[in-house]
């Protein structure tokens, strides 16, 4: 029962059946242009990513630092809203079979109404939901039923700061993955990881979690993603994404380039 | 029916802590912590001798005679525009300030909007020496520059929020930004009844001594404790929360919250939450909040600074909805108009904040032994240039 459970649900097959160095790769949704949200799916399922992100925009984007912002706005500009993206991913699974997970802020998810989001997010074989600012308490009371019945994993953060008594309550009531902040910070890249960070890491590693863990914020390159994935099974990329799009002329030819230079594959 | 916190930090269907993993250390810190630091009598002894020594406290309750006259009521004002910086502000930030101290906290960020509490804020990190940043909407900087200057004058850095409306709501993110990649040394002041669970409460807390005060005040005076009304403007809405606060479970005591209309409400030009909002969650608690459809967050319009906000505290927003408080829009015009009055009759000229709650005192249908407590959370001299360029007077 457990298993076949697992096996529906797409992230739940990805840690099972494949390895590590994973890949997630974080979008806005509406950017750089209204219509190329799947598009960008399409061609970073071709180029070798293992999960797609897709960010939901909003107005106040508090978590994020000043590359995603920006991308938010024009998202908004362009006209994207909840509405517009889930009907774009309508027919999604008919062109990508890669774990999808929408990422946003709770205000519009709760003015759409949390019910018919997630109703329509399991019609378009989406599989997963991070929501920064929903806290775990809220959640646990009020939407993992919702969540469930709709077959949809909740991602949680967690941080240098989070303790460990409250690491081991996340990991009791989520399946999915962890999704472990790099450093204390909004999103956006720096320069490698401190030492610091790398015991923070093994710290995170020695508890021996249930969940799978990915690591993001502050991973931009080859060299911050492989040395993210001796501590995890992955990593999350966003920011500099964010970036070669809004600067690529060719779409197709950038962004494999972009995932073969992450992953190092020659 | 409660009007205050209750256990899980919410009033009524409203507040919470929708923050970020990365927030929530720092504000579980501060909620396991803060109702016992703020009651122990250690505490209470510093933060009490502050407020006299160093605010003025306690601001005088003054019976506005030639105020009364025209609306026929007794009308009295309380003081607040006297205190050191010139607001309210600064009950908040003298006991934010003494709670940061004992959290062990190096350094101090704030949001502001009119600059007010940008300024109580540099004003009490000079006082013990820590390190101050404070984000203000670059609007906001232009239309309060001798408050961005005072700030400054106090070793304060301004960093102006240029996204978004760069108005309060951005100066907000800013700031919120800048603690999420703080988190361990700094402690940041949010300066309105805002915020996650227990910021509302606290701010709260820290500005009850404006009721607590009233109280006393009013019963030398009058012989009684309670008035009839007691009105405040709401922005975020720290000013009315004080002066509510020891009225709140006394239904006899209307509460009168006025709201920034701007150009009107239906103009799409405004500020007046209750009206234009509903139910969502901004800067970490689920409170009334002007928004699209889509649940984006609408740029508010105000003259005012201090109150160009879409939101409102969580303890407004409940006040609003079960009917124990209401809610009264002032437009630009007629705030202003009230401001030049109370400069003319009694000689006071007040932020063009507090003079919203002025201007509605034609429409409390007063009686002649009615009591009426104004709250006059602050003086107008930041707004000397806003009631040059109006002209009117």
């Amino acid at each position: 029962m457990e298993t076949q459970e697992l096996d529906k649900n797409r992230i739940n097959r990805l840690f099972r059946e494949k390895g590590n160095d994973l890949l997630s790769v974080y979008y806005t949704a509406g950017f750089p242009g209204p219509e190329d949200t799947m598009e960008i799916a399409r061609l970073l399922e071709e180029a070798g990513a293992d999960i797609i992100e897709i960010g939901m925009p909003f107005s106040d984007p508090v978590a994020d630092g000043p590359t995603i912002q920006a991308s938010n706005n024009q998202a908004l500009k362009n006209g994207m809203s909840i509405a517009r993206l889930l009907s774009g991913l309508r027919n999604m699974r008919e062109q990508i079979s890669l774990p999808v997970i929408l990422m946003g802020y709770i205000n519009p998810v709760l003015q759409y109404g949390v019910e018919k989001f997630c109703s329509e997010c399991e019609q378009a074989g989406v599989d997963g939901l991070i929501l920064p600012d929903l806290p775990m308490a809220e959640y646990l009371q009020e939407y993992k039923q919702i969540f469930d019945n709709h077959g949809l994993k909740n991602v949680f953060l967690i941080t240098p700061q989070t303790s460990e008594e409250r690491i081991r309550q996340i990991d009791d009531n989520t399946d999915g993955f962890i999704y472990m902040v790099s450093s204390a910070a909004t999103t956006g890249a720096k320069k490698g990881f401190s030492d610091e960070q790398l015991e923070y890491f093994e710290r995170i590693r020695s508890m021996q979690l249930q969940n799978p863990l990915l690591i993001g914020f502050g991973i931009s390159d080859h060299s911050t993603y492989s040395k993210a994935n001796e501590y995890a099974r992955g990593a999350i990329i966003g920011s500099a994404f964010i970036r070669l799009l809004s600067e690529t002329e060719d779409k197709e030819r950038d962004i494999k380039k972009f995932i073969k230079e992450i992953k190092g594959r020659s | 029916m409660s009007y205050l916190v209750d256990e899980k930090g919410y009033y009524g269907a409203f507040g919470g802590a929708y923050i970020p993993e990365m927030l929530y250390p720092n504000v579980e810190e501060l909620r396991q912590n803060y109702l016992s630091i703020m009651e122990s009598e250690e505490f209470q002894e510093e933060f009490r001798q502050l407020l006299r020594d160093y605010v003025g406290r306690p601001t005088p309750l003054f019976e506005a005679q030639r105020l009364s006259e025209k609306y026929g009521a007794r009308i009295f004002l309380k003081r607040e525009d006297l205190c050191h910086t010139g607001a309210h502000k600064v009950n908040n930030t003298v006991g934010q300030i003494l709670m940061a101290q004992r959290l062990g906290k190096k350094k101090i960020i704030a949001e502001t909007g009119a600059g007010q509490h940008g300024v109580a804020t540099a004003t009490v990190c000079a006082l013990m020496g820590m390190e101050c940043i404070v984000y203000m909407g670059e609007i906001d900087m232009e239309r309060q520059r001798p408050n961005v200057e005072r700030m400054k004058i106090l070793g304060a850095q301004v960093v102006p929020a240029t996204s978004g409306s760069k108005t309060l709501k951005d100066a907000t993110n800013e700031a919120m930004r800048h603690w999420i990649n703080n988190p361990s040394d700094t402690h940041y002041i949010i300066g309105s009844v805002v915020g996650p669970h227990p910021y509302p409460d606290m701010v709260a807390r820290f500005q009850a001594v404006i009721s607590e005060e009233i109280r006393w005040q009013l019963e030398k005076q009058t012989g009684s404790q309670a008035p009839d009304y007691v009105v405040a403007c709401v922005g975020g809405g720290s000013n009315a929360a004080g002066a509510y606060y020891h009225y709140l479970e006394d239904p006899e005591v209307k509460l009168i919250a006025v709201e920034a209309g701007g150009l009107g409400v239906d103009s799409g030009k405004s500020a007046a939450t209750t009206r234009l909002g509903r139910s969502g969650v901004l800067h970490g608690s689920k409170t009334l909040l002007m928004q699209t459809e889509d649940g984006q967050v609408t740029e508010p319009y105000s003259i005012s600074a201090g109150l160009d906000y879409p939101g409102i505290g969580p303890m407004h927003a409940h006040l609003f909805t079960s009917g124990r408080g209401e809610f009264l829009d002032v437009t630009d015009e007629d705030a202003m108009k009230a401001g030049i009055e109370l400069s003319r009759l009694e000689g006071i000229i007040p932020a063009i904040e507090s003079a919203h709650a002025f201007a509605v005192l034609d429409r409390l249908s007063l009686e002649r032994d009615d009591v009426v407590v104004i709250n006059l959370s602050g003086r107008g001299d930041k707004d000397l240039e806003t009631y040059i360029k109006w002209g009117k007077y």
